[in-house]
């Protein structure tokens, strides 16, 4: 019943589904049991950029939800996202012990630097991974909902509210780069070592990670899933069409806007927890306002409120990202800013719109070309 | 109040004051005055010029002496040289005695001519300590009673610095009877006073602290937190002590009042970035991020203007205004047509096209003019500061730019109020399809409402040039700074802009001492947020019922 | 003083949220259902609601007139919580005070209100627009995870009926014609199951046979809720009309049957004097 509610009409998000699934199985395999010196082999190097672009894809999930279904446009969703990825970086940097440059078996190295003497207390507990787990949830979600409760409840929305929401990444990135704040300033978090005990830097941890980003993301798309074909998501999407009229049905749109942009800030910090220990580093660069709005280009290319275009686009836009920048290293915003322009002109529904838009018009001659035929 | 130009503020550096003597003494010409003694008094000072050159250091005491007293034009010039070792001497045969300039260039000890031979190595004539102070007060007297007024006041002010000695502070007395200008007269009792506070008798030390009270030379304080610390005498200990709180509450009043100034400045550099954004936001309800890009293209007009014209650097500012609005104006007007002409209505579409945009503009800058800051020089007018007292002073780009904001801003007020555009802007802002019954041309109206609103951004790049440098992400660091503004003063209303503006800027400089920079705007941002709780649709909101929509 | 003193406490605190019908306790026992005393609103110093004194029987249609500006809308406004009067009062029943209530609640509590512009949600179904305006637990939780019961879904089915869409039951609502757009809005009211409907221009757009169904529909209505109908359509006015009440400038200038108003002098001036 419930599968049936979450799968049927939604062919392409089984499709999406279905590669995940297929890539979730097959590139441990290539990876892990075929030599290297095989043609099907799939480099560590491969994986992770894999499992890169599915924690992106995690975050662009998170943002269409929102955006897409409840016409919240956050342009600070990247916020979210480096808090997860900072919580999960502490934990890391507890790991690493004695084993730093300085040897200290407490403190990170940039707190030896600069010349602490005690662990802040915001660090307590991080040594542990229950802790840092609960944190990667529960910080992004405290924030997301101070945030909302406090902009939903004056009706602020729109463009208004798309840049608020810059202001708080931008605001907090000025607060992460100042070294007094105890997140290692400008280096951010960085030297990993270890995760759970295993070595970070290991084959199998690595795709460890690939896995676990691939599995959250299945789940993260069956619970968005959940929502939008619930009637909660009806009520969203009517919220997105006529705020007011939701409001005189006896909705309290603001609770509802509230719990969808808190669950949207949660699946955004998972996305940045899972992202960290694949990339090694967290610095305060990520809470920068042009990485929440690349973001917002990946949905919309992909095409917005439809769950699976969001990680059609985050796949596609990085892959694309990563073919440019290796001829053209510097000139990355060119197509990046054409892209925000095309999409919005003349592609409003995304690849997914213009996929759907091919089929229609390949069935309509089809059907017409039958029809010709005697 | 006492306007220092450019070269003055920097009294102590002997060199500069040396070339500004040496200018104003070529501008003059010879007096006539100076005819008939002068060959005799100016052999005797050329010889005894090339005598400092040579003989033992006993000997260039009495030279110095013979200088001084001859009371040539030159004597101060050459005696200051000569105490801050940058008189130099030639090696060969005949001696040539010369001041070497800070930029290494050569004049001649006695004429003050410039010299473009190459001289070879030179050497510094040597002055010890017995010497040195000897030309201190020397150099201090020659200059007290120099006919410039500026060039006494600078003597009394380094006497008050350095600190004097007896025989200068019985030389001020006697001076101060006969001058004529009551801000030197000021100074030099603040001189004599500074010297009699090291005084024996506790009476005169009572009546040196009485006039230094009030002085808001920081020089002063030291001399005074000692005595209120440990004089001897008890009425001087308490008399020195009220002077400093009269100081200190001084001080607070120029000190809040510097604060005020650098808020208002800071609020003028919002309110130029915020204004343009307030047009095409507030009336056309077009979201333009691409808008700090547009003060970016703004500054490098500005800078392409300064390099075209590189010996005109005032005239090229003036260039770059209009100019500047024109580039600007037009790449706006580009922007509605191309691409925002086809979002009416579809205000998140608009702010991620012109994202996609302000993106490009950024690499353009980049590709073009390399990723580099370029730093656009000011004009002489705009450097320097205006010395209301030692404890204020303005500096002049800050101030000029303030006033430049305001210019903007009621020029804009007045084109929306007064202009047949003005009134079809405000027609097509509160009703289209009736604006465009009565016959307005809706789109020709947005491409040109946009094209202003640009413009402006462009000018306002003018000014943000000269107060920083000119590179690729010039914009970005205003742009969220002006949507706060526009935010917080309310969508619509210019004078909304105008004292949001202010009020961040105000708030930013008072937030600062405590917090610092980066936090005071974080705090800010946390703010404003808390203020829309409290009215949503900022300071002054568009009243009635459409805005209750 | 205020005989509603201690209501006022006890309508702020628990009960709309707790009870989503709690118009169904409303006290009507003295007759009217809603109390709107001496309300005034102003912008920018424009008198919208001018010592409005308005009262209205619980079971009643009442239509309202007025020329352009006479306040109408804004005395829904002021009923449905989106417009907060400058001062005076505005009471469901004896007991509670609308004043302190915000939109959603009041809607909870069973006013239903259908604006002047049909506002569908067009990217739903016909089915899904009642759906979401079924009397229900509103509260995120009870809506993301509960189905509609099937007193519920009976409930639709009644409801299409009487507004005459069971055929369009799958339609997307943005493809109805404007006047199923009306009754559909209608209907969304009639799901909510209110005591008080009050309905924008019911006609406007109408062709003539449009407008004689909705006529029915509302009459219908009247007796089981009370009906608050706005409406410029004179003709329209007294096919339905019991009782009318002429607005202008933000303060009742008459109310009585349609003939007793129609030749008030003061409203003869109003519509045909200047």
């Amino acid at each position: 019943m419930l599968t049936q509610r979450l799968l049927t009409s939604d062919k392409g998000g089984m499709v999406v589904l279905g590669i995940l699934a297929l890539t979730c199985i097959l590139v441990p395999i290539l990876n892990l049991a075929v030599p290297e010196s095989s043609p099907l082999h799939v480099s560590t190097f491969t994986v992770t950029l894999l499992g890169k672009f599915l924690c992106y894809a995690l975050l662009a999930l998170a943002l269409d939800l929102i955006w897409g279904y409840a016409g919240i446009l956050s342009l600070g969703h990247g916020a979210f996202f480096a808090l997860g990825g900072y919580a999960m970086g502490m934990y890391l940097m507890r790991q690493i012990g004695d084993r730093g440059k300085y040897g200290d078996p407490l403190l990170p190295d940039f707190m030896v630097f600069l010349n602490w003497d005690s662990l802040p207390w915001y660090w307590l507990g991080f040594d542990m991974f229950w802790f840092a787990m609960a944190m990667v949830i529960l910080v992004p979600a405290i924030l997301a909902w101070v945030f909302g409760w406090l902009a939903f409840r004056s009706r602020v929305t729109g463009v208004y509210f798309a840049i608020i929401t810059q202001a708080l990444t931008y605001a907090l990135m000025l607060a992460f780069f100042r070294n007094e704040m105890g997140f290692g300033g400008n280096n951010g978090l960085t030297d990993f070592k270890d995760i759970l005990g295993f070595s970070i830097t290991a084959d199998s941890t690595r795709i460890g990670l690939f896995l676990a980003s691939g599995i959250m993301l299945i789940i993260a798309y069956l619970a968005c899933r959940y929502i939008v074909t619930s009637r909660m998501g009806r009520v969203i999407v009517s919220i997105r069409d006529a705020e007011t009229r939701t409001r005189f049905c006896g909705y309290q749109v603001e609770s509802y806007k509230l719990w969808l942009f808190v669950f949207s800030a949660i699946l955004a910090g998972i996305a940045g927890a899972l992202y960290v220990p694949q990339v090694g580093i967290i610095n305060p660069g990520e809470f920068s306002p042009l990485n929440s709005i690349e973001l917002v280009v990946w949905v919309a290319t992909g095409g917005r409120g439809t769950l699976y275009g969001a990680i059609v686009g985050a796949f596609s836009v990085n892959y694309g990202k990563t073919i440019f920048t290796s001829f053209y290293p510097e000139a990355w915003l060119f197509p990046l800013g054409l892209l925000f322009v095309l999409v919005t002109l003349v592609l409003p529904k995304g690849l997914v719109g213009l996929f759907s838009r091919f089929k229609r018009r390949h069935k309509k001659s089809n059907d017409a070309k039958q029809e010709d035929a005697p | 109040m006492i306007v220092t130009n450019a070269m003055f503020k920097l009294q102590n550096s002997v060199r500069r004051y040396l070339s500004f003597t040496l200018l104003l003494v070529m501008a003059l010409g010879f007096s006539p005055g100076y005819a008939q003694s002068a060959p005799d008094k100016t052999t005797t000072f050329n010889t005894l010029v090339d005598e400092l050159a040579e003989g033992s250091l006993s000997k260039r005491i009495k030279t110095v002496s013979a200088i001084a007293t001859l009371k040539h034009e030159r004597s101060a010039i050459v005696l200051s040289a000569l105490q801050d070792g940058s008189l130099k001497a030639t090696r060969g045969d005949p001696t040539l005695v010369v001041i070497e300039l800070e930029d290494d260039s050569l004049l001649s000890a006695q004429t003050g001519a410039l010299i473009n031979d190459d001289l070879g190595r030179l050497k510094r004539i040597p002055i010890h300590n017995k010497l040195r102070s000897q030309l201190h007060t020397l150099v201090a007297q020659l200059n007290l009673s120099s006919p410039d007024k500026a060039i006494r006041l600078g003597a009394v002010n380094r006497l008050i610095t350095d600190g004097g000695n007896e025989e200068t502070a019985t030389t001020l007395q006697a001076l101060r009877e006969s001058e004529p200008d009551s801000g030197v007269r000021d100074a030099m009792s603040t001189a004599i006073a500074m010297y009699n506070i090291q005084s024996d008798d506790a009476n005169v030390r009572l009546n040196a602290v009485k006039q230094l009270q009030g002085s808001l030379i920081p020089e002063v304080r030291g001399p005074l937190a000692a005595l209120a610390d440990s004089d001897p005498d008890k009425a001087v200990q308490q008399e020195a002590q009220q002077a400093l709180e009269s100081i200190e509450g001084r001080l607070k009043v120029f000190r809040f009042s510097e604060n005020v100034f650098f808020g208002l400045s800071l609020g003028s550099v919002f309110l130029l970035s915020a204004i343009g954004l307030a047009i095409t936001f507030g009336v056309m309800g077009v979201i333009n991020m691409a808008h700090g890009e547009l003060m970016m293209i703004g500054a490098y007009t500005t800078w392409v203007i300064q390099q075209l014209l590189p010996n005109h650097i005032g005239i090229s500012l003036f260039i770059a205004i209009p100019s500047a609005f024109v580039v600007a104006g037009l790449v706006g007007i580009a922007i509605e047509r191309g691409v925002i002409q086809f979002l009416y209505g579809r205000p998140l579409e608009t702010l991620l096209a012109t994202f996609g945009i302000s993106l490009i503009l950024q690499q353009a800058a980049r590709s073009i003019f390399s990723p580099l800051n370029r730093a656009v020089s000011l004009p002489e007018w705009m450097s320097g500061s205006l010395q209301i007292n030692p404890a204020l002073s303005l500096t002049f780009n800050r101030l000029y730019i303030l006033l430049f904001g305001l210019m903007v801003f009621f020029a804009l007020l007045t084109i929306l109020k007064k202009t047949s555009l003005g009134l079809k802007v405000r027609a097509v802002s509160q009703n289209r399809p009736m604006a465009r019954a009565v016959g307005v041309r809706a789109s020709w109206v947005d491409a040109l409402t946009f094209g202003l609103g640009s413009g402006i951004a462009g000018i306002a790049g003018v000014a943000l040039s000269q107060l920083t440098n000119v590179g690729p992400n010039l914009g970005q660091a205003y742009i969220i700074d002006s949507f706060m503004v526009v935010v917080f003063g309310g969508v619509g209303n210019l004078w909304g802009t105008l004292v949001g503006a202010m009020g961040i800027g105000l708030l930013n400089k008072f937030m600062e001492p405590y917090a610092g920079a980066v936090l005071a705007k974080v705090l800010i941002l946390v703010l404003l947020i808390l203020f829309i709780q409290k009215k949503p649709k900022g300071l002054f909101p568009q009243k009635g019922r459409a805005a209750a929509d | 003083m205020n005989p509603f003193k201690h209501a006022r406490n006890w309508s702020t605190r628990a009960l709309p949220v707790k009870d989503p019908n709690f118009g169904h306790a409303v006290d009507t026992s003295h007759g009217p259902i809603l109390y709107i005393e001496d309300v005034n609103v102003s912008f920018d110093g424009f008198k919208a609601l001018n010592n409005l004194n308005l009262f209205i029987d619980d079971g009643e249609l009442r239509c309202i007139i007025g020329p352009n500006g006479a306040g109408k809308t804004t005395m829904m406004d002021v009923i449905t919580g989106k417009t907060k009067p400058d001062s005076g009062s505005i009471f469901f029943g004896q007991q509670i005070n609308l004043q302190h209530l915000s939109e959603h609640q009041i809607s909870r509590g069973g006013i239903g209100r259908k604006f002047q512009k049909p506002t569908v949600f067009e990217a739903l179904s016909v089915y899904e627009n009642l759906e979401l305006a079924t009397a229900d637990d509103k509260r995120v939780w009870h809506i993301l995870s509960h189905q509609l019961t099937g007193a519920q879904r009976d409930k639709i089915d009644e409801v299409l009926y009487t507004i005459g869409l069971s055929q369009h039951v799958h339609n997307s609502a943005g493809n109805l014609s404007h006047g199923q757009k009306q009754w559909l809005e209608i209907g969304m009211l009639l799901m909510q199951s209110p005591r008080v409907l009050l309905v924008d221009e019911p006609v406007a757009g109408m062709t003539g046979e449009e407008t004689e169904r909705t006529a029915e529909l509302l009459t219908s209505l009247a007796g089981k809720h009370s009906v608050i109908v706005v409406e410029h359509d004179m003709a329209f006015v007294r096919s339905i009309a019991k009782k009318v009440t002429v607005l202008h400038q933000g303060s009742v200038l008459a109310e009585g049957t349609m003939d007793q108003v129609q030749s008030n002098p003061k409203v003869i001036e109003v519509y045909l004097g200047e």
